[in-house]
Order: structure tokens, then sequence, then C-alpha cells
């Protein structure tokens, strides 16, 4: 199967509300909250797209957009 | 069609306070929706009053705000005159079963084809922290300052008994878990309740030191285990997570274009 890639994580800053949800449970500790208190993907490099945050997030202000990567067989 | 076309954004950000579980809860129900790609236009949410039930004013479907704890009651109305819709009644803990507790049982008796959520926070957020019927013991409100004597309900255990076909439990923290579970709980003929953990950091978790969000998930994840799991087996005071009963049984809207069909015969001959 093709593995999801990151295009962007699209994070809404009006709506977030920093509660951190997203920065604890991201099991490769992409995002953090910047001084506003407002999330922010820092490593996107690191991203594996399991798109949890996007899924728990309870503002709905996390967007991971993703496109089909290369087959892992080849 | 992406989740936020669902939604009513000229609301948002919405009123719910940083890490609530109710958001997370409104974000599984959407995905949920996505994925049985559901029209907007043959959604019904009904809701009564509380944090919880200012989710129907979110969600960019036919939508119906009603009195506190009577959501279930005008959702039977909407739903008898317009039973091909889909109608979801999502609730907070207290407006279930407390206010509306009548209601619910009498639904769940009917079996009539509504999906009842109940999003358990075990507290009264929108009033400033009470103690509801689902918080418990030894838990600390604000009409509860020496903490609860009061034994809380199962809601699970009550909607089997009173004849719901079916029952789910489930948690904010379990959000994939959360989504297919309301998918097949929207697609039961009958009445379906999906119980919900959810967190209020703000009254439950503060009074009770809980800590923040991020740690009254982590409870959810550490005091919840899957039904026929071992780890439930070896520990069974652990709150059991999944689906309880899915039956089928005569659903009310059925039985009732039958009744229609006998009475009307009766006229002509």
């Amino acid at each position: 199967m093709a593995r999801q890639k990151l295009k962007e994580i699209v994070i809404n800053r009006e709506w977030c509300k920093g509660c951190g949800i997203c920065v604890h449970f991201c099991p490769t500790k992409v995002l953090e909250l910047d001084f506003d208190e407002k999330s922010v993907a820092i490593r996107p490099e690191d991203c594996i797209c399991c798109k949890m945050c996007e899924l728990r997030c309870p503002d709905l202000a996390i967007e991971v957009l993703t496109y089909e990567g290369e087959d892992n067989e080849k | 069609m992406a989740v936020k076309d669902y939604l009513r954004q000229r609301f948002f950000p919405h009123m719910w306070c940083p890490g609530c579980g109710h958001g997370t809860i409104l974000n599984s129900l959407l995905r949920a929706i996505e994925e049985l790609g559901l029209e907007k236009n043959k959604i019904v949410m009904t809701s009564g009053i509380g944090c919880s039930s200012r989710i129907s004013g979110y969600v960019d479907f036919h939508s119906l705000h009603t009195m506190h704890g009577r959501a279930l009651a005008c959702a039977t109305g909407v739903k008898l005159s317009r039973p091909h819709l889909n109608v979801i009644v999502p609730m907070g803990d207290g407006d279930a079963l407390a206010i509306g507790g009548n209601h619910f049982i009498h639904a769940a008796r009917r079996n009539i084809d509504i999906t009842a959520i109940v999003m358990n926070n075990r507290i009264y957020g929108m009033t400033g922290g009470q103690f509801s019927p689902l918080s418990g013991t030894n838990i600390k409100a604000t009409t509860a300052p020496y903490k609860t004597i009061d034994q809380e309900f199962d809601v699970v255990q009550l909607a089997i008994a009173a004849g719901a076909t079916f029952v789910a439990r489930s948690t904010a923290f379990h959000a994939k878990e959360s989504t297919d579970v309301l998918k097949k709980a929207i697609q039961h003929k009958g009445f379906s309740v999906v119980e919900i953990l959810s967190q209020c950091p703000t009254h439950y978790g503060r009074k009770n030191k809980e800590g923040d969000a991020v740690s009254m998930l982590e409870l959810h994840k550490t005091n919840t285990a899957k039904l026929g799991s071992k780890a439930l087996e070896k520990n069974p005071g652990l709150t059991a997570r999944g689906i309880f009963v899915d039956l089928e049984k005569p659903e009310y809207c059925a039985e009732y274009d039958k009744i229609i069909a006998f009475a009307m015969k009766e006229k002509v001959s």
C-alpha cells in the first residue's frame, strides 16, 4: 500500500485555544505551543501522518493534508 | 465532503472551554457522518440544555435546541412525522439522566430509531460545576464541598434494561473508536445509546485534582479497557468500552405505520 506523505499541517490559529492535547499526544512530537499559546508544527519532517491531532482536536482547528507517497514495496 | 463543510463556521471558535471533550466528540461525530456519506438535509440534530447541547448550533444540519432534558421527546415527534430522516440527539449526563431521565428510559423502551449520544463529563459544567447523577461517590463539586455520597447510574446497564437495542461506550481519548461506534449507532435501526466519556477540565478536573485536559485524557486511557480484552479480565474495576448490545427488535415508526395501515383498512371495509 502506498504510504501517506505529509503535504502540510494546517492549524487555524483563530480556532485553536491552546489546550495542548495535540502537543502531548503526538507520537513524534511534531507540535508545540508558541508564545501566543497556539499550536504550531515545528518539526513537520517528523510527522507520520497518523492524524490523531486532527481527530482529537476539540477545537477542530487542525487539518493534516497528505498525498499518496510512492509504493512501499518498490 | 470535508468535515468543515458540516459546520456552521460563522459560530467558530466555539464556546466550549480549552480542552473540553465535547469538541472532540463533535469532531468524531462529524467524521462518522462524513464516512457514512449522509446528506446534510437528511439529518436532524435535537438537543436540550447544557454545554453539550450547544453542539446542535455548530452543525449545519436541521437542528432543534429544545428544553432541558426534553430533547428525546422532541426527537420522537420529529422521527414519527418524518421517519426517513436520521435523528441524532446529543445530550449531557444531567440532561439525559437527571432532568430527562424519564424521556430516556421511555425512548429506549419504545425502540424508536433515534441515536442518543450521552456526552458524559460527570458534572453540570454550564451552571458552575454541580454534581450530576453520573458523578458517582467521593467527588467534589460546587454542591458537594465535602464530597458526594450518591451512587452513579451505569448508563450502559440502564439503557439495556430499558430496552435500547444498540448500546455502546467510548471515550473522547479514543477518537477513532468513537467514530466507528457512532457510525454503527447511526446505521442501527432502533434506539441506539452511545455513552462517550468526556472531560471537563474547568469544573470537574480542577475540583477533583485531575489536572488539565491532557491528564484527564490520560485517565480515559488508563481507566478504561476494551470489552473482551485481557486487561479487563485481569482488572474488572476498569470501565469497559465497546459495543454491549446490538439487537434487532420491532422499531416504533415501522410498527406505527402498520397500525395506520390496519386502521385505514378497517375504515374502508
